[in-house]
């Protein structure tokens, strides 16, 4: 297997920016025709690394060899020469134009000033066909699911005769269906001579496609492994330089009385759209209610408005048995719930303000912190300094201003504000995305507590992983409704998976999957 | 659970409040007001529509058509009535639904005209004139919304189009006026004050690249800057060089474009014109088709949706941004040029009088794109024109009430119909390279 000749080789790469080790003397090899996997935390210099070997950044020291020569890449047209081809964690893509524009864009095909389109979509359709990448040459990226957006961008790197592939993060956004999709596509072009470079955080996808793995961690190798002789254990271990409990440890739930039951929900989204169409509920204390489903399907919606950020249109919530449609933020939270919001940085914090006040953000006009119109700073310190302490935030700095914490500190502080209360009912909205593994960890353990301590748990994540193993019952949700409970024991993870294809029960196409 | 294929659930709520039907609501008063006003008139009361050619002493080529006033409003009013109302139901099933969508068309095609019948009231109006004059008005306002396109669609907001034609219309004027005394021609001499005042245009959007793009000021905060330095720096070179001498010089001349000024009627008042007028339908064409069939439209368009994304393609966005800006300064030079060369042949402090304004706001009205933008000029030359008209006539009440309604109109119609205008998404941002 490893002798297939190499075909991009990173020798010694080190980039330093003001006051961070970024990449340090990194050594890489990508061999012909094969998938080597990048792994590593947030921070740990994967996308430093890419952005080099795509032209974004320039190396310090080090050199990058494609097929055994020294090259120079100052930009991406060098590495698109190369024949190297990036699709972007964030797609590229210019959702206005068509789907023709945007893989022609920057390599158009022309007759004089003007475009070519039949002659590119001609083209567009003969990738389509050999690679077995299924797009509408003429439709608009807007209308496109994620899925179809993620095979423009391959198509928009095949179409530059790109030999080389870095895929950041691929399967982020991808229903467990549509990365089988995506894997069927990645081993055609395996198949065609193509070598790719993947990258994720998520372990057993990187078992499961990979011929090699690196591991990155501050910046270095921490190791190589074969994904033949390793298991998630070892990955997740060499990743974070530590033992990490990868399965969550959880006792039976013990379901108490019904803390928030939820009748017919209607609501619509920013647009004024259809998003929440009917949901009914019930959640009890002492259970993990999760709920699975591709975002978008109206589970923000859904969170906004039983959080009293969003109207409802028709349809009631009882909390404790109290009717709370309508009831405003502050009432919601008084009435003993706390909310970890999906968008940390836009409701979670206020990024300008220092720790220290965003962990009074929903207790500051409290006796405790307040006295007449005068906030109390030095309360407000002394209950940080606790906080900071219990939750392991760092730098455990309190006058430090929130935008300049990493995101899964952010996070921390968000849950320690929530968490430190006196929560009967926790609403939790993608409480893990884009953190590393040492931190879902930490967070994962602060939700079991707080349903051991007897609190009703509501958990929407869009990362199915997460919802199986946290969550005691299992609901997805499918186009603003509710379209199947099930207990943890009943929920594979193909037929949630279907599920969230918005495949139903009895349905003809299960036969599929 | 069980069901594989649960209907979704139709149910309607009693009563929404939609755009839709506000617009309806809008129509059925506005009818009702036409019919009650129309049955108030003297049913006698005729408007008499010619279409003569503008240059007086030639006989009228078409014949007149007499309308009689009170009976076509009542007519109108009706329209509007039955119209608004259907609307206003909104009906479901697909046959009514689209009669009622067609009247609304209707209605809206039929509004112009409705308001000059209604102004002319027992007078004749002369409509080939109106046309021709909304044509001529429109032009600066076509021109420079074409020069914000530019700008725009590549991702930098230019509210300094009112300043560059300004700085033109001053240089323009002042290459003119300096070189009336030697021996140049005056064509040569005007041909050249035209390019000098294309070139000022450019130079201003220079300043405008330079701060914008290369120093990343706020793209609003340098257009203002420019906006602010063209009325000092023009009235300075207006007391200084401009006054003290008699300042006045002959108009670009007229060109008759060979077979189509043969044409009855409008061959004399459309197409025997002056220049810039006839530049204004060039630019159109010029603007929609490199925006939209050509490489540098693709990759200009890219740069003001996603700079980052035509980044890693390989294209290098300030460069592109700098020479839309620069492109789109020297067309707003074009349009300063008609203030003082085309429509006045002199200058005045101020003469823009915020036409590069009226420009930003035709090229949003148009939703960024040529052809809209230059409906939407059209629409505010005629606004114009009709107050000209209307003051000749002498109409009963104020003039600057009819003036209002196309702007009026105009508003309804992209509140009700054409929804909100979604600008280039990076429009406003300086693109910084990580």
């Amino acid at each position: 297997m490893t002798t297939a000749p190499p075909v991009l080789e990173v020798r010694g790469i080190t980039k330093r920016f003001p006051g961070v080790l970024a990449n340090d003397n990194i050594n890489l090899t990508l061999r012909q025709g094969q998938v080597l996997g990048l792994l590593g935390e947030n921070g740990a210099g994967k996308s430093t690394l890419m952005n080099m070997i795509y032209g974004l950044y320039k190396p310090d020291e080090g050199e990058i060899l494609v097929n055994g020569e020294p090259v120079e890449i100052s930009g991406s047209k060098d590495a698109i020469e190369l024949g190297i081809g990036m699709v972007h964690q964030h797609f590229q893509l210019v959702d206005v134009l068509t789907v023709t524009e945007n893989v022609m864009l920057g390599n158009e095909s022309v007759s004089g000033p003007f475009l070519r389109r039949d002659r590119a979509r001609r083209d567009i359709q003969d990738l389509s066909r050999e690679y077995g990448l299924d797009v509408n040459p003429d439709a608009l990226i807007s209308d496109l699911p994620v899925g179809i957006q993620q095979r423009v961008e391959i198509i928009k790197a095949l179409y530059r005769h790109a030999d080389i592939l870095i895929l950041d993060e691929p399967t982020a956004v991808l229903t467990p269906q549509e990365t089988r999709g995506l894997f069927k596509i990645m081993r055609t072009l395996l198949d065609k001579g193509v070598s790719i470079i993947f990258i994720s955080h998520k372990l057993k996808e990187v078992l499961e496609i990979c011929d090699e793995v690196v591991v990155l961690r501050r910046g270095a190798v921490a190791g190589h492994a074969d994904p033949k002789q390793s298991t998630e254990q070892s990955l997740a271990s060499l990743m974070v330089g530590r033992d990490v409990i990868l399965e969550v440890d959880k006792a039976a739930a013990t379901p108490g009385d019904e803390i928030l039951n939820v009748v017919n929900l209607h609501a619509h989204d920013d647009r004024g759209l259809p998003a929440v169409e009917g949901v009914s509920f019930g959640l009890q204390r002492g259970e993990i209610l999760g709920i699975a489903g591709v975002q978008g399907n109206g589970q923000t919606e859904l969170v906004e408005a039983l959080t009293g950020m969003r109207p409802v249109l028709s349809g009631r919530f009882f909390i404790k048995g109290q009717d709370m449609t309508g009831a405003s933020t502050r009432k919601v939270t008084e009435s003993g719930v706390g909310h970890v919001p999906e968008d940390r940085q836009r409701d979670g914090l206020v990024a300008s303000f220092t720790v220290m006040h965003n962990l009074v953000l929903s207790t500051y006009y409290k006796d405790a912190f307040s006295k007449a119109i005068v906030v109390d700073d030095r309360a407000i310190a002394e209950n940080a300094r606790a906080l900071v302490e219990r939750y392991d935030v760092r730098p455990p700095i309190i006058n430090n201003i929130a935008s300049g914490l990493s995101g899964g500190n952010q996070q921390k502080v968000i849950v320690a504000r929530e968490f430190s209360r006196d929560v009967e009912l926790l609403i939790a909205s993608q409480p893990t995305r884009g953190l590393d593994v040492g931190s879902i960890e930490f967070i994962h353990r602060q939700i079991i507590r707080m349903r051991d301590a007897g609190a009703g748990i509501l958990l929407v994540s869009s990362e199915l992983d997460e919802v199986l193993s946290l969550a005691d019952r299992v609901a997805v949700m499918f186009e603003g409704e509710i379209i199947d409970i099930m207990p943890i024991e009943a929920a594979y993870r193909d037929t949630v998976g279907l599920r969230m294809a918005g495949v139903r029960e009895g349905s003809q196409m299960a036969v599929e999957a | 659970m069980a069901a594989a294929i649960k209907p979704k659930s139709t149910r309607r709520p009693a009563f929404k409040v939609t755009r839709k039907r506000i617009i309806a609501l809008l129509l059925l008063v506005l009818g009702i007001f036409i019919f009650v006003e129309a049955g108030g008139l003297d049913s006698e009361l005729i408007t008499t529509l010619t279409f003569e050619s503008t240059s007086l002493g030639q006989e009228p080529t078409v014949g007149n058509i007499p309308v009689p006033t009170s009976a076509y409003l009542l007519l109108i009013g009706l329209l509007f009535i039955v119209s608004g109302g259907l609307n206003l139901l909104d009906l479901r099933d697909a046959r009514p639904r689209r009669v009622s969508l067609a009247l609304l068309a209707l209605c809206g095609v039929l509004f112009i005209p409705t308001v000059i019948i209604a102004a002319a009231a027992g007078n004749e109006t002369n409509l080939t004139t109106i046309v021709a004059e909304s044509l001529r008005l429109a032009t600066p306002l076509a021109i420079g919304a074409f020069a914000g396109i530019w700008c725009e669609r590549a991702g930098v907001v230019n509210i300094a189009i009112e300043g560059m034609m300004l700085f033109a219309a001053c240089f323009g004027f002042t290459t003119l006026f300096f070189l009336r005394g030697t021996a140049l021609p005056l064509e040569t001499a005007q041909l050249l004050a035209v390019i000098i005042a294309v070139l000022a245009g450019g130079l201003i959007a220079l300043l405008h690249g330079w701060l914008s793009i290369t120093f990343r000021t706020d793209q609003i905060v340098s257009g203002t800057v420019i906006n602010i330095l063209a009325v000092g720096v023009t009235s300075f070179v207006r007391r200084e060089y401009l006054l003290s001498t008699e300042a006045g010089a002959a108009k670009l001349g007229n060109f008759a474009i060979p077979i189509l000024s043969d044409l009855p009627v409008i061959g004399e008042a459309i197409f025997t014109n002056q220049p810039i007028f006839f530049l204004m339908f060039v630019m159109l064409a010029f603007t929609h088709i490199v925006m939209f069939y050509t490489r540098w439209g693709l990759r200009t368009r890219a740069v003001g949706e996603h700079p980052h994304a035509a980044d890693t393609l390989g294209i290098n966005v300030n460069r592109t941004r700098w020479i839309n800006v620069c492109i789109s300064g020297m067309i707003a030079g074009l349009a300063g040029a008609w203030f003082s060369l085309e429509a006045t042949g002199s200058f005045n402090d101020g003469m823009t009088r915020g036409a590069g304004f009226i420009a930003l706001a035709a090229m949003i009205f148009g939703k960024w794109t040529p052809i809209g933008a230059f409906g939407a000029a059209l629409l505010f030359g005629f606004s114009d024109s009709l107050g000209i008209r209307l003051q000749m006539v002498g109409v009963g009440f104020p003039v600057q009430f009819l003036q209002m309604v196309p702007y009026a109109v105009t508003l309804v119609v992209l509140a009700g119909f054409i929804g909100r205008a979604s600008p280039p998404k990076a429009v406003g941002q300086p693109y910084v390279k990580e």
